[in-house]
């Protein structure tokens, strides 16, 4: 379902004496349906990037990233956003809306953006923001004034709304008490049964030994892992 | 008045003149730019007028000025001595006598002829002026016949009044086409526009304009279609003639506010009378005093 | 799939200098486009000159019309483009002052569109109108209230009530968040979101405020100097910029 070949990423950074910064040289591996692989690798490692370079949020250089046919490294905005759209999902660390949109509406738009008609994106929003414990009262109330763990539950909501073949989860875990940890990995575990294919990042070691099939160390296509490229890393976390 | 040519305007302006009268004539509603001369009287004062009938008249014209219906008002006795002296011709204040016709802001009541030329004296020409203030703007949605603003002006008085409160200078589509100011005649006059057997010229001299409408023009007043176009007056009859089909002016007649409603062309007015109709007036005598 | 938009080689110059140069892109149904760069980039030029506003030096627009399919606009009549800019097409500007009639009351703003396209009927049109208002959270008791009386966000959001009325394909929108209060700015986002996704338009954005683009538009150009130096997915610019250019934009803003 997700396949990646001879992937490898540079950042050149212009205004600082332009300097190169190689950051992920010739990946390859494939995520077959209904499997779930963890990217690993210590902090700076290029996981965030990769997962990124997944998502067509990062430029790839060369070799190409194949999601349901579209190699997303040749393809045209326009086919990366219907992807996103209708095949490929992503939960970030981040949640990023339009001011003042209540909750529900949040968690029931990428329903709504497929052309699923309100009542029932909102039925669905409803229940998994009942699953994941997010209070009614709150639903009516734009989740910007939410707290961190808040936000995440409904940034998860949001990603599981739709059922997409592929998913990217980017740390879906963190900082969430059991209760939510439980109800996130079960909603994992659905989507791996229905047969989406998964990549994820996850810092918690019995979260990943519960739902990944595997794993696939990024440093090791990291070349020279320094002080520079950590710092790029981060850098481009908190820009984005 | 032999230091003056006949009828006040060089041959070469009235030449300059009458083609543009032509050209008006043959593109209903189209307002036909031309070189406005200083006329020996203020603007607003009818110039426009006065330079389109000394183009048209002739020797052995008949000439009527009417002012807002009547003969007899300064600017209606001023314009006809003014012809009377640079071109000698006869005046009449019977209607049906006259051959040219020049008039502000009315059409005679009495049905005009095929051989009789009625001219208008016009202020603003342009009937998108008041909601489009870009000269190359409105000339643009002339010749593109964009008239979509002419109805929000009119959606802006059903707004504002719960109907169409504009009741003179009500905005017609000649011919299908151009959309023309009638110049500030009532609204009650518009219907007569159309179909006339007489020739209408409508000439604005400030404005530096000349538009006309031929013989038998098809005329129609812009109108919505739950909100119809309605010539309207004053539910009254004459006080003096006792006509119930004619215009009506509101006359305050003492300090007490006693009024009369009593018809706006003088001349349809005494004809009546002279027939012997009788308007509620008369019977008591002091009023009519 | 046939682009709703396909520009190729706009150029405009004035005298020598350069207002854009050589700019191509497709515009696909339903999409947003971005547009960013510095004051004096060209990218106003651009959108002027792909509006009709402004007759570009060289290059095609082509739109995809509903009865003759892809036709050059710049090619077409001026009757034709006018009806085109009345019907399918839609330009809000940034002052909406430039984009209202301030004499007109916000009924007969909204419905100008309509009756320029043949609506006669006063009670339709005001019914229209009314219902726009609302679509555009402005109180319908307001339809027979000026502009004049209108704050800067309910001005904004009757010129785009005011465009919307005949339903077009494509929206123009010169800065159209620009000058308002932020909090005005989010509800104006908010809104424009929602109507692009409820009619399935097409908009290109002029903006210099990224913000606005990374909430609105699916697409990105960065302009500089007349010449577009990046263009792609709008999170994948503002993100990982390559130029030198839109690194600097993206790096210069201030974080919150």
């Amino acid at each position: 379902m997700i396949c990646l070949e001879n992937v490898s990423k540079t950042f050149t950074l212009h205004n600082q004496g332009s300097a190169v910064i190689e950051v992920i040289r010739d990946v390859s591996f494939d995520v077959a349906p209904g499997e779930c692989v963890a990217l690993t690798g210590s902090s700076g490692a290029g996981k965030s990037t990769l997962m990124r370079m997944i998502y067509g949020n990062y430029l790839t250089q060369s070799g190409a990233i194949r999601i349901g046919g579209v190699d997303l490294v040749q393809a045209e905005p326009r086919d990366v956003i219907s992807l996103r759209r209708d095949t490929l999902g992503y939960v970030s660390q981040f949640l990023r809306v339009v001011p003042r949109v209540p909750t529900l509406e949040v968690v029931a738009e990428p329903l709504r953006a497929l052309g699923v008609p309100a009542e029932a994106a909102q039925e669905k929003a409803r229940n998994l923001l009942t699953q994941l414990n997010i209070p009614e009262r709150l639903w009516s109330l734009s989740p910007t004034t939410f707290s961190g763990g808040e936000q995440q539950r409904v940034n998860i909501a949001r990603g599981f709304a739709y059922d997409y073949p592929a998913m990217l989860l980017d740390e879906p875990t963190a900082s969430l008490d059991a209760t939510n940890r439980e109800v996130v990995l079960s909603l994992i575990e659905e989507a791996k049964a229905r047969g989406a294919a998964i990549i994820g990042i996850f810092h918690d070691e019995a979260a990943r030994a519960r739902v990944c099939d595997r794993e696939i160390d990024v440093s090791r296509f990291t070349p020279g892992l320094s002080s520079s490229s950590e710092a790029v890393g981060q850098n481009k976390e908190s820009a984005a | 008045m032999a230091d003056y040519n006949f009828a006040y305007l060089d041959e070469q302006t009235k030449r300059m003149i009458r083609r543009a009268i032509l050209k008006g004539l043959a593109i209903p509603g189209y307002q036909v730019p031309f070189a406005s001369r200083e006329m020996p009287m203020p603007y607003g004062w009818g110039t426009g007028g006065v330079q389109v009938s000394a183009a048209v008249l002739c020797p052995d014209d008949i000439f009527k000025v009417i002012d807002q219906g009547a003969d007899d008002t300064t600017n209606a006795v001023s314009i006809r001595a003014f012809f009377e002296r640079t071109a000698g011709v006869e005046t009449t204040t019977a209607t049906a006598e006259a051959s040219v016709i020049q008039t502000r802001h009315r059409i005679p009541e009495e049905p005009l002829s095929e051989d009789q030329i009625l001219v208008y004296q016009v202020p603003i020409p342009e009937p998108l002026r008041f909601l489009e203030p870009r000269e190359s703007e409105t000339r643009k949605m002339h010749s593109l016949e964009e008239y979509g603003l002419m109805h929000v002006k009119l959606y802006e008085d059903i707004a504002r009044h719960g109907h169409i409160a504009t009741s003179y200078a009500y905005p017609v589509k000649v011919e299908g086409r151009y959309v023309m100011d009638p110049s500030p005649i009532p609204k009650f006059d518009n219907p007569k526009l159309g179909d006339m057997a007489a020739i209408q010229l409508f000439g604005a001299g400030r404005e530096q304009r000349i538009y006309a409408l031929p013989p038998y023009t098809q005329v129609v007043s812009l109108d919505f279609e739950d909100h119809p176009f309605e010539a309207s007056k004053a539910d009254q009859i004459c006080g003096l003639c006792g006509a119930s089909d004619s215009y009506l002016d509101e006359v305050i007649i003492d300090d007490a506010g006693g009024r009369l409603f009593c018809c706006s062309d003088t001349d349809y007015c005494t004809g009546r009378r002279a027939a012997g109709h009788q308007g509620p007036a008369f019977p008591g005598s002091e009023v009519a005093a | 799939m046939t682009p709703l938009l396909s520009v190729q080689g706009v150029t405009k110059r004035y005298g020598t200098h350069i207002g854009c140069a050589d700019v191509s892109f497709d515009l696909y149904p339903g999409e947003v486009m971005g547009i960013v760069g510095e004051s004096g980039s060209g990218k106003s030029t651009l959108l002027n000159c792909m509006a009709g506003h402004l007759p570009p030096d060289a290059g095609q627009v082509v739109f995809d019309t509903r009865s003759e399919g892809p036709k050059d606009t710049l090619a077409m009549s001026e009757p034709e483009r006018r009806m085109l800019g009345r019907t399918d097409w839609a330009f809000v500007h940034q002052h909406a002052r430039d984009g209202l009639r301030m004499g007109v009351s916000a009924g007969g703003n909204v419905g100008e569109r309509l009756m320029a396209v043949g609506a006669r009927h006063y009670g339709d049109i005001r019914e229209q109108a009314t219902d726009w208002l609302e679509r555009v959270e402005i109180d319908a008791a307001r339809v027979d209230d000026r502009p004049t009386t209108f704050s800067g966000g309910m001005q904004q959001r009757l010129q785009i009530a005011r465009n919307l009325v005949t339903g077009p394909r494509l929206v123009f929108m010169d800065e159209p968040t620009g000058g308002l209060d932020v909090s005005v700015q989010a509800r104006l986002l908010d809104l424009l979101r929602g109507l692009v996704r409820d009619m399935g338009l097409s908009a290109i954005i002029v903006t210099h405020d990224l913000a606005v683009v990374r909430l609105l538009a699916d697409r990105l150009m960065v302009m500089k100097s007349g010449h577009v130096v990046e263009a792609g997915l709008t999170d994948q610019v503002l993100d990982d910029p390559q130029h030198a250019y839109s690194q600097l934009l993206v790096s210069s803003v201030l974080q919150v």
